[in-house]
């Protein structure tokens, strides 16, 4: 067997090795988005079984939509302020994580548990501690009776700390995968400099973090973007639609109106806001990495 | 250095306490008699809301769907992905950076941009309400973290073994099947857990496509959670324990792995 013909050989087999996985790719994620957007031209009341095209008549309706516009700002202000506040918590937490002290083990323990609790138990925990006549917060303030979840400039808050609660220790482990990357050699170096513990972090750490910084934050904006879980069971986007986000409202507009030809083009509008933000951090990721 | 050590004590304090407090707090409360929440303290401790959830609600049952959709999704994404994923690591194919990237950029897709054509799609082939309909749509998240965490399993193996393989006249698959497969045995353990675990915790699609009270997995029972005139917090919490407890003990017995697992892909060689 000549050295071609088994090179030859061996890219037939991988085809046939991914096919099975492509195939379910295609069947489960391709094939429903351009489904998804097909829908998105149609008037389609699913009860009435009422289905017709109607061109782009969706996506002008959603453009003078307000409260398509408000969803979209709750969603991009709670993820704003969920991941930057995730990453100026994880940072110090990594950083904590990486040295040796006693307890170390339980604390690297304790990080695991508010991501191992499904969302939904977490936000009925948090809605818990929210509650207003005997739950923990109100407590610790003094027997206050705030109503955090129904009071619209709070609610969105609720929601943030729940989604901060659950997601910081992920951050943290990629942090704290980045840190471990970076060779022992430079702050032995800066210390044999005598520079300070803060002027190693600056110089050393952070511009060395950067990659890892810019991934975490890829991850977490995309998927605080889709925020659903949390904010559903905590207050179903209310009080006054105040913590609907886009998913929230293309649920409702789906599953309660019955109404798949609008739902699927606030879908698909999602859909397009999250692709639009993976390709901006990709490219400041790309950036990143060619300046090293 | 004193200060830096206290600093430390603080700070391992600060956030022991906002990471464990409030699942300790929700733990109390599943202990708490049910008429005296209102009260500053519990005057005794009692498993009554253990009782009326496991005995009063259908929630063992919910246990076991959950159970049922969560290792019928792992199976079904380890068979289909492990090949996939050793073909991505030892390999020479074109296309093999764009399925990477694909699979990576399913996993961001936002859940609700699929919801309408999947039901659609489970209604027509009758599996809409069903179980086994559910792990269908599981796999759009399921089978791009097993391909992004296996791979990256698959290459921390030596390509030597692959090549003495073939050199030995073994075909690519025959390497894969009877020398890499059995070695990457700890990465197929560490993606099962991992896609259980996301599987088990899935809101949004078990909300959407199951409709009979008899077949809803655990969230979407615990979301649901309520009696006639107020919210049952005792019984709320004892269903968060015993839904939570499980996976809280699975991670930590395998933490080095979940947390291998979780990085991995994140961190290149």
């Amino acid at each position: 067997m000549s050295a071609r013909g088994s090179l030859e050989r061996e890219r037939r087999q991988a085809y046939w090795l991914v096919a099975p996985s492509v195939l379910v790719l295609a069947a489960v994620a391709l094939y429903p988005i351009l489904a998804a957007v097909w829908l998105s031209l149609h008037r389609f009341i699913l009860v009435f079984g009422e289905r017709r095209f109607i061109g782009l008549g969706n996506f002008a309706y959603l453009s003078g939509d307000a409260r398509f516009w408000s969803a979209l700002g709750n969603t991009a202000y709670f993820t704003v302020v969920a991941v930057t506040v995730e990453l100026v918590l994880a940072v110090p937490l990594a950083l904590l994580l990486q040295r040796a002290f006693p307890g170390r083990g339980l604390l690297r323990a304790a990080v695991l548990v508010p991501w191992a609790i499904p969302t939904v138990v977490s936000a009925r925990l948090w809605a818990w501690m929210f509650n207003p006549d005997s739950g923990l917060i109100n407590r610790l303030l003094g027997g206050q009776d705030i109503n955090w979840l129904g009071a619209p400039g709070y609610a969105l808050h609720a929601a943030i700390l729940v989604d901060v609660w659950k997601t910081t220790p992920f951050v943290a482990l990629l942090v704290l995968a980045g840190l471990q990357g970076i060779p022992e050699d430079l702050y032995k170096a800066a210390r044999v400099d005598g520079a300070s513990s803060w002027r190693t972090f600056r110089s050393i750490t952070l511009p060395l973090l950067k990659p890892a910084l810019l991934l975490a934050l890829l991850f977490r904006s995309l998927d605080a973007f889709r925020v659903f879980d949390a904010i559903y069971v905590l207050t179903e986007g209310g009080p006054a639609n105040t913590t609907e986000t886009l998913s929230i409202y293309a649920y409702k507009t789906l599953m309660r109106s019955g109404d798949f030809g609008y739902g699927s083009a606030l879908s698909v509008a999602t859909f397009a806001c999250v692709v639009v933000l993976a390709v901006v951090w990709l490219r400041l990721l790309g950036r990143a990495e060619e300046g090293r | 250095m004193r200060r830096g050590g206290l600093g430390t004590a603080l700070a391992v304090v600060a956030f022991l306490t906002f990471f464990l407090g409030p699942f300790l707090w929700q733990v109390l409360t599943s202990l708490w008699p049910d008429g005296e929440l209102t009260r500053p303290w519990p005057t005794h401790l009692t498993l009554e809301s253990y009782a009326s959830v496991l005995w009063g609600r259908p929630f063992l049952r919910v246990v076991a769907n959950s159970l049922g959709v969560a290792a019928l999704t792992t199976v079904f994404c380890l068979t289909v992905g492990a090949a996939a994923a050793f073909a991505l690591a030892k390999l020479e194919f074109r296309g093999r950076g764009v399925l990477l990237g694909a699979a990576l950029g399913v996993s961001m897709f936002p859940p609700i941009a699929t919801v309408s054509p999947l039901y659609l799609i489970l209604r027509a082939v009758g599996l809409r309400d069903s179980l086994v309909g559910l792990a269908l749509p599981y796999t759009t998240f399921a089978l791009p973290l097993t391909l992004w965490v296996l791979t990256s399993f698959f290459r921390q193996l030596p390509d030597e073994l692959y090549r003495a393989a073939r050199v030995d006249g073994c075909t690519p698959f025959q390497a894969f099947r009877r020398v890499l497969l059995p070695l990457a045995a700890p990465g197929l353990a560490t993606t099962a857990i991992l896609v259980f675990i996301f599987s088990w915790n899935e809101f949004l699609y078990a909300l959407t496509f199951l409709t009979t009270p008899e077949k809803r997995t655990v969230p979407v029972a615990i979301s649901l959670f309520a009696s006639e005139y107020r919210e049952p917090w005792g019984e709320i919490a004892a269903a968060s324990v015993v839904a939570t407890l499980p996976l809280v003990a699975l991670t930590l017995l395998f933490q080095r792995r979940v947390v291998s697992g979780l990085t991995a892909g994140a961190v290149k060689e």
